[in-house]
């Protein structure tokens, strides 16, 4: 996995390049919101039986991108346009509930989060704000907070308003982005869309999840080797599953993406 | 000379390593198709679609005498369904059902398998067959984000009976959500004709509400580590095979039943009330156990259970683990139609009172009072306590053994006014047994007392000697005479009176 997309991925750098020079200030409106560098005990660290992780400050979108921001996207980027964009970067369910490929359909709002958007696509995508996809490590850090505490993993209620998601299928159309925003200032963490993290494909040493037994696999994959040690973690830990389960040109109806960029105005 | 023999041995060698190199190239070469058991060589004719099956159908033989290649296009569903009465659960399935469709293959067949998770699920899955043989089962090259699919082939060396299930992370709540079935692996030969072959398949479930809580119920992650599971399933339902969705036979037939055990955690005790299995290829393996009442049925296992039926009836399949039976839920039904075979099952031919050890003495007194009777010289004593005896097999049970009847229901013979007021009356009441409003002590009954005809002279005689010296009652006691006396009146329907 790592060398294959690796090496399509550096392709995709030189297309983004040129994205990126054309847009730089043109979306100023988009709210990121500041994260404070902190620790964070993640579920790969303890199934690794590794320390708490360091996360440095970094700048999160207050929201998954939208299909009105990627509508926008395209427009002025026509090589990530459907049918445009080759099929190593985007599979063929890319975009595909669109009207056409500069129209939503019928019944789609703007301002519900774009899924069916590739790994590539959402890469580019960030770039052309100045931006990459997060870490896992970062998005899992923001994801674990609650309204009101920044660490609310301990909290059954927590746990299960992810599992209620979790046990809902994806044939319902999708709400608008928005509601409630967490300790960060983050909204729709959990409960929306699953997001796609920069490192995706790192985060399982293999496919088959019960291949665990080999010490080894720890040292050189890191965070690799997941288990259930902890049985409170196994709501983020599907999520991870969720990411293992694709490559970076799949698309799927529930999969979107937000952006994380270094810290600069959003200082607190 | 030295030199000579070691180039002679050289020979040797070169000529012993020709011959041996090529026989072990020939070897090789039929190795790739014979060596391995149950590979039968390359598939052959045209490739054939597996005909897929919901529970608890099975898909017909293969009737196949050679290998060939089978397409198998399986779909992964996540779906809401009822998994009690008025409670439903989000299941993900293997084709839309739990347990997920049967697939039937023959031992030596190629199978090209495609899963397909579709675009509505939330989660990514795979397959883990146990028929395969391979790392994982299939599970690594199976692995499928929702809205693609993935395919994978192997080749089905042993054959039995297979449990195949998800194997994605978390691998228990996957399986514990239905995502398991079964995989039958033809003998080359077929199996032998039966009358019908059924798919039943047991697993558990652990939801946050409780047995039978109405409404969405989500799966609860600590009862499924702790193994207290919600629900002990036959077919991902409570009902889901009886009522009308009841197995169905006819008498004088061959049943066959496929039965896995998804789990997760539990291990089923498989019994079918009423039957004995005549053959059961235990753990789906190759061996046959005959004569079997309760086969155990590992968590990932199968077996292959075989009986003839006799005697119509209702025939209920069970976890003998019993209160997960009649708590849980693990509880099918066979129907078997019919005529009746008395030779084999009566049916019920006797239902009386039995009073058990405790009745030994006191029924030597009926039979004393029986033999006094007959030599005349029954006492009055000799009555009560044959009466007493009598009264507790007959009487008591709704009078109660202290006489004092139950309030509003049955009526009091303990002081009771309306034996005081007419003592003999009580003669016919036993006789031809009272009906309709009555009042007691100054209490008001309006039920049914049946006749009590089937008791003799000397029975109804001695019970009511009992009754008039028990409790408060005023004495004195009643003949065999007098009651063969009432019993030969034309029967004026008692009404209650007062």
């Amino acid at each position: 996995m790592f060398v294959s997309s690796g090496s399509v991925r550096h392709a995709a750098w030189m297309m983004l390049l040129i994205g990126t020079m054309q847009a730089l200030s043109t979306h100023a409106a988009v709210e990121y919101v500041a994260i404070p560098p902190g620790k964070l005990a993640s579920v790969l660290a303890s199934d690794a039986d590794t320390g708490p992780a360091v996360i440095p400050a970094f700048a999160m979108r207050a929201m998954p991108v939208t299909n009105g921001e990627y509508l926008a996207f395209v427009k002025s980027h026509r090589e990530w346009q459907r049918g445009k964009a080759p099929s190593s970067f985007a599979d063929g369910t890319y975009l595909h509930s669109w009207r056409s490929s500069l129209a939503l359909n019928v019944g789609m709002s703007a301002d519900q989060p774009v899924t069916n958007v590739s790994w590539f696509a959402a890469e580019a995508f960030c770039e052309n704000e100045g931006a990459r996809l997060p870490t896992w490590l970062e998005w899992e850090h923001v994801a674990a907070a609650d309204e009101k505490v920044f660490d609310a993993r301990s909290n059954p209620a927590w746990r299960a308003r992810i599992l209620s998601w979790y046990s809902q299928t994806s044939s319902a159309p999708l709400a608008p982005v928005g509601g409630e925003a967490n300790a960060y200032g983050v909204r729709n963490m959990h409960g929306l869309v699953w997001e796609w993290v920069d490192d995706f494909n790192a985060l399982l040493v293999s496919v088959d999840s019960r291949n665990q037994g080999d010490p080894d696999k720890l040292q050189f994959c890191g965070a690799g080797a997941i288990s259930l040690k902890d049985r409170d973690n196994y709501a983020v830990l599907m999520r991870i599953a969720l990411l293992s389960s694709l490559s970076a040109t799949s698309t799927t109806n529930n999969l979107g993406f937000r952006c994380v960029r270094p810290m600069t105005a959003e200082k607190k | 000379m030295k030199r000579t023999i070691k180039t002679f041995g050289q020979v040797v060698t070169a000529v012993l390593v020709l011959v041996l190199g090529s026989l072990i190239a020939m070897e090789s070469a039929v190795a790739a198709s014979t060596k391995v058991p149950g590979d039968f060589g390359p598939p052959r004719g045209k490739p054939i679609q597996a005909v897929l099956t919901s529970p608890p159908n099975v898909p017909p033989a293969t009737n196949r005498n050679y290998p060939a290649k089978v397409i198998v296009e399986l779909e992964v569903i996540e779906k809401e369904m009822p998994i009690s009465e008025g409670v439903s659960y989000m299941f993900w399935t293997f084709g839309g059902t739990v347990p997920g469709s049967f697939i039937r293959v023959r031992q030596g067949d190629t199978v090209e398998f495609h899963l397909k998770n579709h675009p509505s699920s939330k989660m990514p899955h795979n397959i883990d067959l146990h028929g395969v043989t391979g790392p994982g089962g299939g599970a690594a090259s199976s692995f499928t984000a929702p809205g693609h699919r993935s395919q994978f082939t192997f080749k089905a060396l042993n054959e039995g009976i297979y449990v195949y299930h998800c194997a994605t992370a978390p691998v228990g709540m996957h399986v514990a959500n239905g995502m398991y079935g079964l995989i039958l692996v033809e003998p080359p030969g077929g199996l032998p004709k039966v009358d019908h072959e059924f798919y039943v398949m047991q697993g558990d479930f652990y939801t946050t509400g409780k047995y039978r809580e109405k409404g969405l119920q989500p799966f609860d992650m600590e009862k499924a580590i702790d193994e207290r599971p919600t629900y002990v399933l036959f077919n991902g339902a409570e009902g889901s095979l009886t009522g009308d969705k009841a197995l169905l036979a006819k008498t004088n037939q061959n049943v066959r039943m496929f039965v896995g055990n998804g789990g997760p955690n539990l291990v089923s005790s498989f019994h079918v009330i009423g039957e004995i299995f005549d053959k059961v290829s235990y753990e789906g393996g190759s061996n046959v156990q005959r004569n079997v009442q309760t086969t155990l049925i590992p968590a990932g296992g199968a077996a292959m259970v075989e009986f003839h039926t006799e005697v119509p009836g209702s025939y209920v399949l069970v976890d003998h683990s019993i209160f997960r039976a009649f708590n849980k839920g693990a509880l099918a039904i066979l129907k078997v139609d019919g005529p009746e075979n008395k030779a084999i099952y009566s049916g019920k031919e006797l239902d009386s009172v039995y009073l058990g050890d405790r009745a030994e003495p006191n029924l030597n007194a009926v039979t004393a009072a029986t033999k006094a009777a007959a030599s005349g010289t029954l006492t009055q004593q000799e009555q009560i306590d044959a009466g007493k005896v009598l009264f507790t097999g007959t009487c008591s049970v709704c009078h109660q053994a202290n006489g004092e009847g139950l309030a509003s229901v049955f009526p009091p013979l303990a002081k009771s006014d309306y034996i005081a007021k007419d003592v003999k009356r009580i003669i016919g009441t036993v006789l031809h047994g009272l009906t309709g409003k009555l009042t007691v002590n100054g209490k008001e009954y309006n039920s049914v007392m049946p006749p009590m005809n089937q008791l003799n002279d000397d029975e109804v005689a001695n019970i009511l000697s009992y009754v008039l010296n028990s409790w408060g009652n005023p004495g004195g006691r009643i003949t065999a005479d007098e009651v063969k006396k009432v019993r030969a009146q034309p029967v004026t329907a008692q009404k209650a009176e007062h």
